[in-house]
């Protein structure tokens, strides 16, 4: 256009100058809709005389922004603090088609956007039997009993006033759905990060080790081996754990998390963690303790929450979460945008413990390389990894590998499916694979 | 190994400080509960029947109840999949026999049904009690239970249509369950004591094994299934699953129409929240002109943006008629942008 546009800033006395020798030929040729432009353009310029152009560099560091030049926001504004408006994308979402009814759903956390090995407790995922509750944290009650009186000498009943002056340990760890991934058994179904691992969460826990509660009850630990959680929701739920785990001191009745008191859709005020041991398991709204001598065969141990083998029985009593691990950066549905440097980052965890090594390969599983993993590495808990990758523009397959410290490896999808068929449903722990294509594109792949 | 000296050493520990907290030491913490209380909570019902109350209830009763208070979820004959799976069907004369549901090992089984697959009948009994209906958990009498239970087992062919179920009969019942033999716990996901001690389990020993190769690990890269394509758009807008920076993007996958209609979407929320749908209507006029009104009067002029930008903000009157438009100084300009870009690109 016209040299005015130009030269922002400077007003010039009109008419002279003010039109060009090919626009003074123009308006005499009868085309004036760029003088109606000149003026806007000049008008602009003159309500930002300092208006840099894009050629003198980067117009977000010439031209100053608004949050530079005015008064911020005062304190407690939001008095619960909330995320930035421009993060309003990484929200827990469901899968379509996954459930029919909201109240015995899912919800997956957003892993691709994640970092770290902490979720934020808004971002947990969820998973509710009979739809979740705000329980009364002052009305909560929590019962410890035994299935007959020769187990447990003294059943008692513990207030949060009371449970919470109790000697207290604070840990992190993973909670994962027995049914994360599940829904890959036989194929891929789904395309991003979120919705394959997104049952998956780590958290920091405060509570009281269950076993200290226990013995306050007088538990006979020779007759009552088992232990039956309960929930005070709709849904009760009921899981089976087995007493060597409460007696490691592992169990906790917790009622902290991530520093703050449990959210309500993780079981405020008070749930089971059972670290290293499926999702199901961590009661939630948790109001009743059994010990006894047997198992109870809840609905969540005898029909759903069992794998289904090739053979026709199903496994029962599937608890433990083995050792898998999932790159979240970059992973399924997302597209790199231009070659050259990335940190690869991902997750690993295991259920028997630490995590020893991940290992990751660009090349569909042929040749590996060891990951960083950022410390400390912790018992039961998510572990980040990281690795160096230069993408130079051709087609790659991005899986990782976790050992953990008993010296498991997480198996590939033929070594799994040649053991437990394809309809188990629950404990799918094979390698992911992300492919990326000459576009920069991520899908969800499956090497066997 | 490692993990047997680590459950020594933690157990150790607690061993050494648990004789502060012996039996009653915490001091004024807790109280024992009393008979009535641990009669209203323990609800529970064991495999081996410790727990069920006494009770009974018929076939007839319980098709009665279920129609009442379970068929708008389950369908009259426990055949409906539209809320839930199935709870009935899929089991044949032989499995009660046998104890075995061969559907499930043969692969002629389209669906798990809850027969196909529960091996113990507390287990249906205890879930009833406690947890439906769906939204009524706990309003069902004992008699009620063992009413409907029966119901489900006429259902699946288990017993006849004049039976009634009981306390007292419920364990005969329990031996013909179809898959009543269909369960294992010889698996390495018991966290627990090992059945050689005791327990349930193998102690914990992994059923699948990998070993960690670094390099030619294999002759070739056998890729076993990709993402369908219907599968990469049933999930949204993947592009607005992921920040709109940092070192990926997410991939744009309903493309631009879908997009646009999302947006559409978006914006004529906002024009409803801001309070423009009140007097517009898209195509015609309510108290003002419609949209396409507004469109086709606009058509083609270069500055209709701006100028119709500054007309909503300040409001007007005469160029529809009489009925003055008032000030809109409470839409935001950035606002007031999104929404006239809407109206001139067509809104819809």
């Amino acid at each position: 256009m016209g040299d005015i546009t130009k030269k922002p800033g400077r007003l010039r006395p009109a008419p002279e100058n003010f039109l060009s020798e090919d626009q003074v030929k123009a308006v005499g040729a009868g085309r004036r809709d760029f003088l109606r432009k000149s003026f806007l353009a000049a008008g602009a310029a003159m309500a930002a005389p300092l208006a840099a152009r894009a050629s003198e560099g980067d117009p977000n560091i010439l031209n100053l922004p608004a949050w530079s030049t005015s008064l911020g926001m005062p304190v407690a504004t939001n008095p619960y603090g909330m995320p930035s408006k421009f993060e309003s994308q990484l929200v827990r979402r469901e899968s379509p088609g996954l459930a029919r009814v909201g109240g015995a759903s899912v919800s997956f956390a957003p892993l691709q956007g994640l970092f770290g090995i902490i979720t934020p407790s808004g971002l947990h995922f969820e998973r509710h039997h009979q739809g979740w509750q705000d329980v009364d944290p002052t009305k909560h009650r929590l019962m410890i009993n035994g299935s007959d009186d020769s187990l447990l000498k003294k059943p008692k009943v513990y207030t949060m006033d009371e449970l919470m002056r109790l000697p207290s340990v604070s840990r992190i760890h993973f909670i994962e759905c027995g049914a994360n991934t599940g829904l890959e058994w036989g194929n891929v179904a789904v395309p991003t990060v979120q919705y394959t691992h997104g049952m998956l969460s780590c958290s920091e826990f405060t509570g009281v080790p269950l076993k200290l509660l226990l013995e306050d009850c007088g538990v006979d630990y020779k007759k009552a081996r088992y232990v039956l959680a309960e929930g005070a929701d709709g849904s009760s739920m009921t899981r089976t754990i087995p007493m060597e785990m409460v007696e490691s001191g592992e169990v906790i009745v917790a009622y902290g998390q991530n520093g703050e008191m449990l959210r309500p859709e993780n079981g405020y005020p008070l749930r089971l963690v059972v670290p290293g041991v499926q999702g199901v398991s961590w009661v939630k709204w948790l109001r009743r303790i059994e010990v006894g001598d047997m198992p109870y065969a809840t609905k969540d141990e005898a029909v759903h929450y069992i794998d289904l083998l090739p053979s026709g029985l199903h496994r029962q009593y599937s608890s433990i979460q083995e050792a898998k691990s999932v790159i979240t950066t970059p992973s399924g549905g997302q597209t790199l945008v231009e070659k050259g440097f990335f940190n690869v980052s991902g997750l690993a965890w295991s259920g028997r413990g630490r995590i020893k090594q991940v290992d990751v390969s660009f090349d569909g599983g042929l040749n590996w390389q060891t990951a960083r993993l950022e410390g400390p590495v912790q018992n039961k808990a998510l572990t980040r990894f990281n690795i160096n990758w230069v993408w130079d523009g051709s087609p790659a397959i991005l899986q990782s590998r976790a050992t953990d410290e008993t010296g498991y490896v997480q198996p590939s999808y033929g070594q799994l499916r040649k053991v437990r068929g394809t309809k188990s449903i629950y404990h799918n722990n094979a390698i992911q694979s992300w492919k990326v294509v000459e576009s920069g594109e991520v899908t969800n792949v499956q090497v066997l | 190994m490692s993990r047997f000296s680590k459950t020594i050493l933690v157990l150790a520990l607690l061993g050494a400080s648990s004789t502060g907290f012996a039996f009653e030491n915490f001091k004024g913490v807790g109280r024992q509960a009393t008979p009535a209380e641990v009669k209203a909570w323990d609800i529970d019902v064991r495999p081996d029947f410790k727990g069920l109350p006494k009770g009974k209830g018929n076939v007839e009763r319980g098709n009665e109840l279920f129609e009442e208070k379970c068929a708008s979820c389950h369908g009259s004959f426990g055949e409906s999949n539209e809320v839930f799976t199935p709870l009935a069907g899929g089991t044949t004369k032989d499995d009660i026999k046998t104890g075995r549901v061969k559907g499930l090992s043969s692969g002629e089984l389209p669906q798990r049904t809850t027969f196909t697959k529960v091996a113990t009948i507390s287990t249906v009994f205890d879930y009833i009690q406690r947890a439906m209906p769906w939204t009524a958990p706990k309003s069902l009498k004992p008699d009620d239970v063992y009413a409907i239970l029966a119901y489900l087992l006429n259902l699946q062919e288990i017993v006849p249509a004049d039976f009634e179920l009981s306390d007292r009969n419920i364990a005969d019942v329990q031996k013909l369950l179809p898959n009543r033999n269909g369960m294992t716990t010889d698996h390495g996901l018991w966290p627990g004591a090992s059945a050689k001690k005791g327990g349930i389990g193998n102690g914990g020993t992994p059923d699948v094994k990998n070993v960690a190769c670094m390099k030619n690990c294999k002759p070739e890269v056998q890729i076993g299934s990709t993402l369908p394509e219907y599968a990469r758009t049933a999930h949204g807008e993947l592009a607005d699953q992921n920040r709109n920076f940092g070192a990926v993007r997410g991939t744009r996958t309903l493309g631009p129409e879908a997009a646009k209609k999302a947006a559409d979407a978006g914006t004529l929320e906002l024009a409803t929240k801001s309070g423009c749908m009140a007097c517009h209507g898209m195509k015609s006029k309510i108290v003002g002109p419609g949209y396409s009104e507004v469109v086709a009067r606009y058509q083609g002029q270069p500055d209709a943006e701006s100028r119709l930008i500054a007309k909503v903000k300040a409001g007007g009157q005469g160029v529809w008629g009489s009925i003055p438009m008032p000030p809109n100084a409470h839409v935001k300009d950035e606002d007031l942008k999104t929404l006239v870009q809407w109206i001139l690109a067509g809104s819809k």
